[in-house]
């Protein structure tokens, strides 16, 4: 909430003068039932029409006052609510933007995600709720129970007397009802989660008939919601009815009290119906005060989690090491890394690659193959070890300048729902020559230039409307654009073809030449002509050298080859 | 996401047919139907009768000291105090009446519905958006229950509450009841303008909020990428478009909607000073009673309530029944056609596969395979190459059949496929399907699929044919992790 206030401060003044109009607005409605009272007490007996107009009168002016003091400053809280939603969100949006890769790990995207959407929501809600009840409500509260004082402070007792029982009923109820309906949501999002999977796997589980299994597992979790729905429900149902009995039983005391004290001569019965008037005011105030707490406490753990974000400490920071004189443009000097900080996910790597030169990396699903690629880029720190670019480390390097090295496709990359141009430009900026040399090396230009709208076709997100090769030459023509040092292209020749593949080689060497390249395949025929293969198996290397070399040193690299190549090693298989 | 209006009004196509299945659904329940709506009516009529009593007692209680009839007074505050007791036990029994029943009525739908899905052809999930078919089963039947469990009752309690109210203030003073003619207009003048102006702006509010949460997805699934081209700060600044979009949307429906509450209060405030104003007048004249004119401000109250509320019953209505219409639309889909009669089971298949002239495109008009035939003996590994969209994926949905061709056949064993049963058939095949598919539940579970009882070492022993044991293993909970 501290973080909040700060985001408030600078509205301050606009929310005072907001609070005041409201407060005069809070202050008509409390008039009305007063004047009511007046009216019938002190005004009727005098038997004449004139007053009772003029009382009338002043009534429905109060009546205007409210409503308009009201409408104005709900808009002028609703104001300074998205005025701080506004800034909360771009300071947060930009912090995830530059969190750590394992910032972002330690916190996960779908975590980031409901921060940056549901939470920002609670707290615009919180803020404009707040300023438009936080003010009405206990004035209304407060003031309905000091004016009923001074019209018969007996009455007024008879009245408060009956406040703690709502009060704690409303309470407990909410109490209760909370947490069911935080059971009941937990409840909706597994079967939601459950219709996705099987919508999803429609194919798996039709290929294994499990429709009958999937059925049967639905009708459970559908017991479930339906059961935490009624537990919920049941719960909130009781707070009517026994809010409208308190009500109604308070009512009637006021009544059997007052015929004792008017029959005493001590109160009027003008002052009976004004708090019958009183009573619903003061009621659904303490309803409102009620909602604000739920609105609060909701508003505040969102607030939380949003300055949890916001004070996460700078990660990755400069270490400046001196710059060696060294002849390789990519060294890994003994990398051991852990993502977890349990058992090494990469250990005791090392290699060396000169400008120009080739890197396969070769190993199965989980074997640190795309850790290594993370490192290089720093996205995470080694846990020991050294990596040098171009003889300097790389945590030396400030990022920006780090990165504009690399030309980079990784597994599943993103595209975006904007143009082909703007995908592989990526905000870069970059000549329109650049662009289409890219994409015609990416062997992109062909499917492009038969698009209808060509360059400017629009992608859907993800880029679900192009075949999984197209998309895989889209994101190497945006590694390419940018003229990098270093080429790293993570599995994104699996879904090119053969012949494509070989195009795209050939291209790199004639038009990008010198363009220093890492491949991470699964298939040795990706990496077939690689200057230097590193055969990784859990972590570990497990084979290093060229091709020819690996097949003679490296039993697992062998055994990998002649399962995929057999004795044609121009085969291609898969779908 | 918080649930908000979806914006405008929608309207069934076919409302009475909506209606009258919905109908069916009730039918089904009809003795608790019955009592919902007896308790419905029972409750409110005591409720009705409250004002009057303590109109009365005040009237007992007299203006003048020293005059007050006690006995008349306890006599209705007693009965006041048991007929609002009453008719708070007889709304919690139908709160409870109805949830019991509109919480049958859903999970009977949502069964259909999944029941159905799990009958439809791969199809239908091809054309249809994943979350377009979630959003059915989940928020379109919260809808109708909303509907079903609440506006229904509402209207019936409206009805009477609005009825009865006026009756007793007609019975009361037809005179004041006349202050009526100009707040009722007022509300729903003022009803139809809100309606008009405020729900596309609800709308546009929850499309630019699904706009900014959509945008965020992407943004947050590419952040990889976008660190390596550093590019955060591009995406910054469209973020701050579309937080501004968003913002302002809100900004616009509140600026609006933050109307509502003060004018209805107004409303009512006006009318109470109406009523005051004439009936003091009315009093002088010696035409009413002072516990009359208390009676007639609370019965006033009463009925002016449901009416601010009815424009909102009736668009909650309309839009559970276009509700109700696209889940019925998904109940009605064609499930996939039956097996053949007499269709023989595949088992034990040795593997010869054969295709003749096989004609197919999704799009009957967009032909992907014209004339393929091929042969594959047991045993044999057959490669299926081509450039991307050429069809590969296709032969495959072809030979599970997900899809059917237009013409030709596929024969498995000599036998043509589309005359044995699909399960049989299905379960011949082993496959990887290009996109993986993993559910929730532990990486263990997963490796488990379907395979009910399996040991820890039968699934550890694949993992390691596997070659992911290591890695499994450097996961925090190790096979007890939730796949990413």
């Amino acid at each position: 909430m501290k973080k909040l206030f700060q985001y408030l401060k600078p509205y301050v003044p606009r929310m005072t003068l907001g609070i005041t109009i409201k407060f005069i607005g809070a202050i008509m409605d409390l008039l009305l039932p007063w004047i009511l009272s007046y009216l019938i007490d002190n005004v009727v007996p005098k038997r004449e029409i004139g007053p009772i107009l003029l009382w009338g009168g002043a009534m429905v002016l109060a009546a205007v006052v409210a409503v308009v003091t009201n409408i104005v400053a709900n808009r002028m809280a609703s104001w300074v609510a998205q005025q701080t939603t506004q800034s909360l969100r771009h300071d947060l949006f930009r912090k995830i933007s530059y969190l750590s890769s394992s910032q972002i790990d330690s916190y996960t995207i779908p975590s980031l995600e409901a921060r940056l959407t549901t939470d920002t929501y609670n707290t615009h809600q919180m803020i404009g709720g707040m300023q438009r009840l936080g003010i009405r409500a206990p004035i209304l509260l407060l003031g309905g129970i000091l004016i009923t004082l001074t019209l018969d402070p007996m009455l007024t007792l008879v009245l408060v007397c009956t406040l703690p029982f709502i009060g704690v009923l409303v309470f407990r109820i909410s109490q209760k009802g909370i947490p069911l309906y935080k059971d009941l949501q937990k409840g909706v999002d597994s079967m939601v989660r459950t219709v996705r999977e099987s919508i999803s796997g429609i194919r798996v589980i039709k290929a294994l008939s499990k429709t009958e299994y999937e059925k049967g597992h639905f009708e459970e979790v559908n017991s479930d919601v339906v059961a935490r729905e009624k537990k919920a429900g049941f719960t909130m149902a009781l707070s009517n009815p026994l809010m409208n009995l308190f009500l109604n039983l308070g009512l009637t005391a006021v009544i059997l009290v007052g015929a004792f004290r008017v029959d005493a001569g001590l109160t009027q019965p003008g002052k009976i119906i004004a708090f019958l008037s009183y009573f619903t005011i003061i009621l659904n105030a303490m309803m409102a005060v009620n909602r604000m707490f739920v609105m609060y406490s909701r508003g505040s753990a969102s607030a939380a989690r949003i300055a949890q974000v916001l004070d996460t400490p700078e990660d990755l920071t400069l270490r400046p090491v001196k710059r060696e004189d060294s002849p390789f443009h990519i060294e890994f000097r003994d990398v051991s890394f852990s993502y977890l900080g349990k058992d090494n996910n990469i250990e005791h790597i090392s290699f060396q690659l000169k400008p120009g030169e080739t890197l396969g990396i070769i190993g199965s699903t989980g074997s640190g193959k795309s850790t290594l690629t993370s490192l290089l880029m720093r996205f995470y720190d080694v846990s020991s070890g050294e990596i040098r670019i171009d003889g300097q480390t790389v945590d030396s390097i400030p990022p920006d300048i780090l990165h504009r090295k690399f030309g980079v496709v990784f597994q599943n990359d993103a595209l975006f729902a904007d143009t082909i141009l703007e995908n592989i430009d990526f905000g870069r900026g970059l000549p329109r020559e650049e662009i289409e040399k890219a994409a015609r090396c990416a062997q992109a230009m062909e499917f492009i230039s038969h698009l209808p709208d060509g360059f400017s076709h629009m992608l859907t997100s993800r880029g679900t409307n192009l075949s999984g090769g197209q998309k895989q030459r889209l994101l190497v023509a945006r590694a390419l654009a940018g003229s990098p040092e270093i080429l790293i292209l993570d599995d994104s020749s699996s879904a090119l073809d053969y012949q494509t593949d070989a195009k795209l080689r050939k291209a790199l060497r004639e038009e990008y030449g010198g363009l220093t390249t890492i491949v991470i395949a699964q298939r040795v025929s990706s990496i077939l002509h690689a200057d230097h293969i590193l055969v990784l198996e859990e972590g570990e290397a497990i084979g290093s050298g060229t091709h020819q070399e690996l097949l003679e040193s490296c039993p697992v690299y062998r055994e990998i080859a002649t399962s995929q190549m057999g004795e044609a090693p121009k085969g291609k298989e898969g779908v | 996401m918080p649930r908000m209006p979806r914006g405008p009004i929608e309207k069934p196509k076919d409302r009475k047919k909506v209606l009258l299945r919905l109908w069916t659904y009730l039918y089904r329940h009809k003795w608790m139907l019955l009592a919902a709506l007896l308790l419905t009516v029972s409750g409110n009529l005591l409720a009705l009768v409250g004002p009057m009593l303590s109109g009365k007692a005040i009237d007992a209680i007299g203006l003048t000291p020293h005059q007050v009839d006690f006995p008349t007074v306890f006599l209705y505050c007693a009965l006041m105090a048991g007929f609002y007791a009453v008719s708070s036990l007889l709304s919690y029994l139908l709160a409870r009446l109805m949830i019991h029943l509109s919480q049958k009525i859903v999970f009977r739908m949502r069964k259909e519905v999944f029941e159905r899905l799990m009958e439809l052809p791969v199809r239908y999930f091809d054309g249809h958006q994943t979350g377009d078919i979630v959003s059915r089963i989940s928020y379109d039947i919260d809808t109708v229950n909303a509907s079903l469990s609440h506006d229904l009752l509402q209207i019936a309690a409206s009805a009477i509450t609005v009825l009865g109210s006026l009756l007793m203030m007609i019975l009361i003073s037809p005179i004041l009841v006349l202050v009526f003619a100009v707040t009722i207009p007022m509300s729903i003048l003022f009803t139809r303008y809100m309606t008009k102006k405020v729900r596309p702006l609800f709308h546009k509010r929850s499309v630019k909020l699904g706009e900014l949460n959509g945008y965020t997805e992407e943004i947050l699934s590419g952040q990889r990428t976008i660190k390596a081209y550093r590019q955060e700060e591009v995406m910054v600044s469209r973020f701050d478009q579309k937080n501004k979009e968003a913002v302002d949307a809100y900004y616009n429906a509140d600026y609006y909607g933050g109307m509502t509450g003060p004018s209805v209060n107004f409303i009512n405030n006006l009318s109470l000073a109406f009523i005051s104003m004439f009936g003091a007048i009315l009093f002088l004249f010696g035409r009413l009673s002072i516990g009359n004119l208390s009676s007639f401000v609370l019965y006033s109250r009463k009925f002016s309530g449901p009416i601010n509320e009815m424009a909102n019953i009736v668009s909650e209505l309309q839009s559970a029944c276009a509700a109700a219409e696209r889940v019925f639309r998904l109940i009605d889909e064609d499930p996939e056609p039956a097996d053949v009669p007499g269709a023989w089971k595949f088992s034990q298949v040795s593997g010869d596969v054969k295709a003749e002239h096989i004609r197919f495109g999704y799009d009957p008009e967009k032909v992907i395979l014209h004339d393929l035939s091929l042969n594959a003996p047991p045993g044999s590994l057959i490669a299926i190459v081509g450039p991307t969209g050429a069809g590969k994926t296709t032969l495959i949905n072809l030979l599970m059949r997900f899809y059917d061709p237009q013409s030709g056949k596929i024969l498995l064993d000599g036998r043509d496929i589309s005359q044995g049963t699909r399960k049989s058939l299905r379960l011949s095949y082993t496959m990887v399907l290009q996109d993986t598919w993993l559910f929730s539940g532990t990486i263990f579970e997963n490796l488990a699929y379907g395979k009910k009882n399996a040991g820890r070492e039968e699934v550890e022993k694949a993992a390691k044919a596997a070659r992911i044991h290591r890695y499994i293993m450097s996961l925090p909970q190790g096979y007890d992790t939730p796949p990413g």
